[in-house]
């Protein structure tokens, strides 16, 4: 059934169709990221599309790809009962560029999950009305799930007592051990990994 | 108040320790953390899923009552112990490190579960790796979560501190060892797995 979707997208758009593909029932559309917003103007707006219901979105970082971040998006129509997913990238590999639309006047839904992807991957939609970090604080600086984001590097709101305030030591006590954390969690993206 | 009637009847007199006729001595901090430890309120600072395990001690089952630390109080300024229940994020460490400042002295602090203690598995860029970082801790229950009877342990190794007038960090030791058990069971499947091979 929503197989129609794609191809009534490729009729329509198919010089902004990168790549499609379907599978168990998904389908999923690569778009270019300068026609992201007619594209979704159109899901919404069109009578025989209706995607009224939005559903999730999110940034992906593919660090060895060039535009280097995805942001995907879910949508759904109640009265047609179809889905679709929609992807587009953007960025270059220092994350410059990262821009698009924002799809907020046609999905209010949108607004806290494009201020999510701004907060973690740092791609900034253009046209968003309260562009501010929702997760992490004002403070923070850089975007926390970008792949060059170092793993363990934390930014405390308040300085952390001294061993000399506290008049003993502050690593881990025992039964806990320094590598409490999740130790798989702790490699460091390199962009030329060393031959193994 | 200090007299009793013999239950003999024969009207002799017994005096009690401690009343007119006899006394008891103790040192004014001894009174003290005897008066303290059983006297504790509690400010609970609950933020993540180890709430559901403070609710469970609370609660009838567990009963912290009995060790005269139930009375919960949401001002800080009128507790003296604060339950740290959770993963205390960087964004939460302002709010907490306020909460402990305006408590009255003596005050004590509890991290309960392993986020609180160390940051558990939370080594990232969200979480403080233990409220040490922030604040004087007196009692860690390690556990994700703690069972209620490790807490108790913890409150009552508090409570122990409390009376000693001890002020350093104590850690809740595991009761029973999980992997030592899982030894132990080995060991015994293994040996009748030997005793059935020579019974056949």
């Amino acid at each position: 059934m929503s197989l129609r979707v794609l191809e009534r997208l490729q009729a329509k758009f198919g010089d902004a169709l990168l790549e499609t593909h379907s599978q168990c029932g998904d389908d999923t559309a690569v778009v270019r990221a300068d026609r992201w917003r007619d594209i979704c103007e159109w899901l919404r707006n069109d009578p025989a599309m209706a995607f009224d219901m939005f559903v999730d979105m999110c940034g992906v970082d593919y660090p060895d790809r060039e535009p280097r971040f995805e942001v995907v998006l879910h949508l759904y129509s109640v009265e047609k009962r179809h889905r679709i997913r929609l992807k587009t990238r953007v960025g270059d590999a220092e994350g410059a560029g990262a821009e698009l639309e924002s799809v907020t006047s046609f999905w209010a839904g949108a607004d806290w999950f494009e201020r999510e992807t701004w907060d973690m991957m740092g791609v900034k939609f253009i046209g968003h009305p309260d562009l501010r970090r929702i997760l992490m604080y004002p403070e923070f600086e850089g975007h926390p799930l970008r792949k060059d984001y170092p793993a363990q590097l934390t930014q405390p709101l308040i300085p952390y007592r001294t061993e000399e305030e506290a008049g003993l030591p502050l690593g881990k006590l025992a039964p806990f051990r320094d590598d409490e954390g999740m130790a798989f969690g702790r490699r460091t993206w390199t962009k030329d990994p060393e031959p193994s | 108040m200090g007299e009793l009637t013999s239950p003999a009847g024969d009207n002799r007199i017994i005096a009690l320790e401690g009343s007119e006729s006899g006394f008891a001595t103790t040192k004014l901090d001894a009174l003290l953390g005897w008066a303290r430890k059983y006297s504790l309120f509690m400010y609970p600072f609950v933020t993540a899923c180890c709430g559901m395990e403070f609710m469970a001690l609370s609660s009838s089952r567990f009963d912290i009552s009995r060790f005269g630390a139930e009375a919960p109080r949401f001002s800080p300024r009128q507790s003296d112990l604060l339950w740290v229940v959770g993963t205390i994020s960087q964004r939460q460490a302002p709010v907490l490190r306020r909460i402990y400042e305006q408590m009255m002295e003596p005050k004590y602090v509890l991290a309960f579960g392993t986020c609180a203690s160390c940051g558990g598995f939370y080594d990232n860029y969200t979480t403080v790796p233990g409220i040490d970082k922030i604040i004087p801790t007196d009692v860690y229950v390690p556990g994700c979560p703690p069972r209620p009877e490790a807490v108790l342990d913890g409150l009552m190794l508090l409570q122990d501190k409390i009376a000693r007038g001890d002020r350093t960090p104590g850690i809740v030791k595991p009761r029973q060892d999980p992997a030592e058990a899982l030894v132990s069971i080995r060991k015994r499947d293994k040996s009748s797995d030997t005793h059935e091979g020579g019974s056949r």
